[in-house]
């Protein structure tokens, strides 16, 4: 693999992209299919999920039985390195000591990001995701639509599989026949919720996973993805090849050392490399991004953090995707005598509006789940089932309280025991001997999880800026958080918690603990690690940082591709959503590069 | 760069005399041990470390940020293990107490238990450092309790003798004044215990777990766990 350090890159490159996750990822594949010679730039170590995977490590052989800690956050199998709320000397700030009004900012420092441990939930945004404004008036309409980006994450899909299933749902979008994967088995806690769930009004049904619940077709996918391109396909062909179908077992958190899931590491780095177009350059924390006299962005200046060095590469065009953080960091840390209060930031918007996903959860002791017969439910690593957001109606006519929807995510509770006591003291009532093992056994798997992923609407008092005294190790200046959820996000909460035990009840169980106070169930800022925003696409230059191809209104060879241009965060995880439109972003730049227009 | 360096081989520092500590001793080898200790510490309560030199902080490092995740770990190796001799005696023989052998597994000193509840109360982190003060003076505070009770050590005790110190401190919410300490001890060590014991193929044996293998297909719940729910595999 063509891993190279400062020393031994090249003079200069037809592209430059920080980042190596969903949206560096995806570019560096579709511009070194294309032809294009690009150099990559990790802040993190280079890491390989074929060895470094720990696929059927059991939490008695690591420390701690494998909880988290300090040092882990997830886990000690967690596939994050050098990452979790905190990176070392990489410190962040807070603009409030308001813990109501704080942002937990999730960072991973390894070749391909968050991509190695997130869970895989691959949603479509929906017609009404890309135009809220006009639906509510509220917040702020993308310049494209669906039908913009709708060829694009059917190729996405193709590329790295997804499963699920196409229900022809209002605003939750079908892909086109045979593009979806078999969505797996429902499992007993998930049948049973789906059962219960649907007499209090709440449908549930398989959910969309990018994990290969059976092998991709390698001989007639690629033609699909890059038609005329043979040279493409042979080599996309080749990498599905080597991608494994799911086994049921060990959960994708960890990452996959057989590729049955997405990474990028698995799916988008391995052919882009193959091109022979991609150098990656790990342990390179991009600082700025270098303007030429003629204010095209004309390289990247980085810290090389083997030395501590700063570093300079050359390049014609500029990719950030580097997460939302992250680039707003960057441009800020830009400044020069034509962008004094950082780079692409005439409008003043660099760093405005950023959002997560509105969080809150419940769990419920189902005594129909109690004794159940033994069996396995590894099943894909993640979960089968969840309920799309089912109250459009209602809450266009006014009748919820706020403005936007939210999904249910849902898993049981006969997954890999270990590290945390089975049975809570209440339940166990201080059984010891043979007794506990009796109740361990008659409770295990009688937990139900469920957890509001909900849209958040973009406000003014949620926003990065640079804090204007912290530095990091390297003297870089770091990113300070603003944060504040309106009415609409905790009313939303509420509307969730109160769904959960409606659909508890129904299932004749209980929630293990007592109706919390109202608007205080939200998980704080960033806790789902759905960091979008910060960088607002628009269709007017004074008002917003990008167009409609990701592209900088200042500075047109510099394009964003992680979700820091999102203009609104739906309900849908980011992550589809940042691959659709970088690879989109990625043919926009092919062809504006043939006609020599950047 | 990662270097997935690890704490040179720790010297546990325990006579190479004695069994290991981690399983059962024999009866008569803990009354041995426990009549040299306390003659040497000349306290009836050696498990005691309230004085001087007494609970010492955790100095050494995590793991890191960046562990190898696919090697084997034992306890002791990501950082050294502190329990006394006399505290790992008293905890294997509360574990093997509270998790025996029986019809659904082994005991948990044949699980190694003791040795997670050692690394646990040795470790650097936040969490587990409060665990420590409560498990160390818990083991003390069992300890006194039994020779108040029985004048012995508590791995001495018969098991009617164990079940009538347990029954005082085995539930938080009904333990007595005089008991809650205990208790808040019971239920921090009890919860080791089991996130011990379950974490291994014995302990998923035990609960029910059957997983981390590899299949060529997955079906679902079984045709009686969906009779049993009264549901229907929804997904053709």
């Amino acid at each position: 693999m063509p891993i190279i350090t400062a020393k031994t890159a090249q003079p200069t490159y037809d592209v430059v992209i920080v980042g190596s996750g969903a949206g560096g990822g995806q570019m560096a594949m579709t511009l070194t299919l294309a032809g294009l010679k690009c150099v990559m730039l990790e802040a993190g170590r280079a890491y390989d999920p074929a060895t470094e995977t720990p696929m059927f490590q059991r939490p008695d052989q690591a420390p701690l039985r494998g909880v988290g800690t300090p040092e882990k956050n997830f886990g000690f199998y967690d596939a994050t390195v050098d990452g979790g709320w905190q990176v070392p000397n990489e410190p962040y700030t807070q603009g409030s000591d308001d813990p109501a009004r704080k942002f937990w900012w999730w960072r991973a420092r390894m070749l391909g990001g968050r991509t190695n441990h997130w869970g895989r939930i691959s949603l479509r945004n929906g017609p009404y995701d890309f135009k809220p404004h006009s639906r509510d008036g509220l917040g702020f309409d993308w310049p494209i639509g669906y039908e913009d980006v709708e060829p694009y994450y059917t190729k996405v899909e193709q590329l790295i599989g997804v499963y699920g299933t196409n229900e022809g749902r209002e605003n939750t979008p079908d892909s086109p026949e045979g593009v979806l994967l078999p969505a797996p088995k429902g499992r007993a806690a998930e049948l049973l919720v789906q059962k219960h769930a649907k007499t209090v009004g709440v449908p549930v049904m398989p959910i969309h996973r990018a994990v290969l619940t059976r092998a991709l077709d390698a001989d007639t996918i690629p033609a699909k993805l890059f038609p005329g391109n043979e040279w493409a396909q042979k080599i996309v062909a080749d990498s599905m090849r080597r991608r494994g179908a799911c086994f049921w077992a060990t959960p994708c958190g960890r990452g996959c050392s057989i590729g049955a899931n997405y990474q990028s590491t698995t799916v988008h780095l391995p052919p882009a490399l193959a091109t022979g177009n991609l150098d990656i350059l790990p342990n390179a924390h991009a600082r700025e991004v270098l303007l030429g006299a003629d204010g095209k962005a004309n390289g990247v200046l980085f810290v090389d953090k083997t030395t501590g060095n700063e570093e300079r590469v050359r390049g014609r065009i500029v990719i950030l995707a580097a997460s939302s953080g992250e680039t707003v960091r960057i441009l800020l840390n830009s400044k020069s005598a034509s962008f004094p209060n950082g780079l692409a930031n005439s409008s003043g918007k660099v760093g405005k509006y950023v959002m997560d996903t509105v969080g809150t959860s419940l769990v419920g002791q189902i005594p129909k789940l109690e004794n159940v017969p033994s069996h396995n439910e590894d099943g894909a690593g993640g979960s089968h089932f969840y309920s799309p957001w089912w109250l459009y109606k209602e809450q266009l006519a006014g009748k919820l309280g706020f403005a936007r929807g939210y999904h249910i995510e849902m898993g049981g509770s006969r997954d890999m025991p270990g590290g945390w006591n089975p049975l809570p003291d209440d339940l166990g009532q201080g059984a010891y001997g043979t007794k506990f093992k009796e109740a361990a056994r008659r409770y295990y798997g009688s937990f139900v999880y469920l957890s509001c992923r909900g849209e958040m609407i973009p406000n003014e008092d949620s926003f990065a800026e640079l804090d204007p005294v912290v530095k990091d190790k390297w003297g870089t200046p770091v990113i300070r958080w603003n944060w504040k959820f309106s009415e609409h996000e905790l009313r939303q909460a509420d509307h969730a918690q109160d769904t959960f035990t409606a659909i508890f009840s129904a299932m004749g169980g209980t929630v293990r603990r007592a109706k919390p106070k109202t608007g205080t169930e939200i998980e704080p800022g960033g806790k789902i690690i759905h960091e979008v925003g910060g960088a607002l696409m628009g269709a007017d230059a004074k008002r917003s940082v990008v167009n409609g191809w990701n592209q900088t209104w200042d500075v047109k060879n510099l394009f964003l591709v992680d979700a820091s241009p999102f203009p609104s965060n739906s309900d849908k995880n980011p992550t589809l959503t940042i691959m659709a439109l970088a690879w989109r972003t990625g043919d926009y730049i092919v062809d504006q590069a043939k006609k020599g227009n950047i | 760069m990662p270097t997935h360096d690890l704490p040179a081989p720790f010297d546990s520092g325990l006579p190479e005399r004695m069994p290991d500590p981690a399983i059962r001793l024999p009866r008569r080898t803990v009354l041995k041990w426990f009549a040299a200790a306390a003659a040497a510490s000349q306290v009836a309560g050696c498990l005691d470390r309230s004085g001087p030199g007494g609970l010492a902080p955790i100095t050494a490092p995590g793991y890191g940020t960046d562990p190898l995740l696919t090697r084997v770990y034992k306890a002791g190796d990501a950082w050294p293990l502190t329990l006394t001799m006399a505290e790992r005696t008293a905890s294997v023989a509360l574990a093997d107490f509270i998790m025996p052998a029986d019809a659904y597994g082994p005991a948990a000193s044949k699980l190694r238990v003791v040795d997670f509840i050692d690394e646990w109360v040795s470790a650097p982190y936040p969490g587990q450092v409060n665990d420590r003060k409560i498990i160390v003076p818990g083991l003390a505070w069992l300890e006194s309790e039994s020779r108040r009770r029985y004048g012995a050590a508590f791995a001495t005790l018969s098991a009617a003798q164990m079940d009538g110190i347990c029954a005082d401190i085995c539930f938080e919410k009904n333990a007595t004044a005089p008991f809650k300490v205990g208790a808040r001890f019971f239920s921090v060590f009890r919860g080791l215990t089991a996130g011990a014991y379950y974490s291994t193929p014995a302990g998923w044996k035990a609960i029910g777990y059957e997983g981390n293998v590899p299949l060529p297909k997955f079906d679902g719940p079984p045709p009686a766990v969906l009779a049993m729910l009264e549901v229907e595999q929804t997904v053709k």
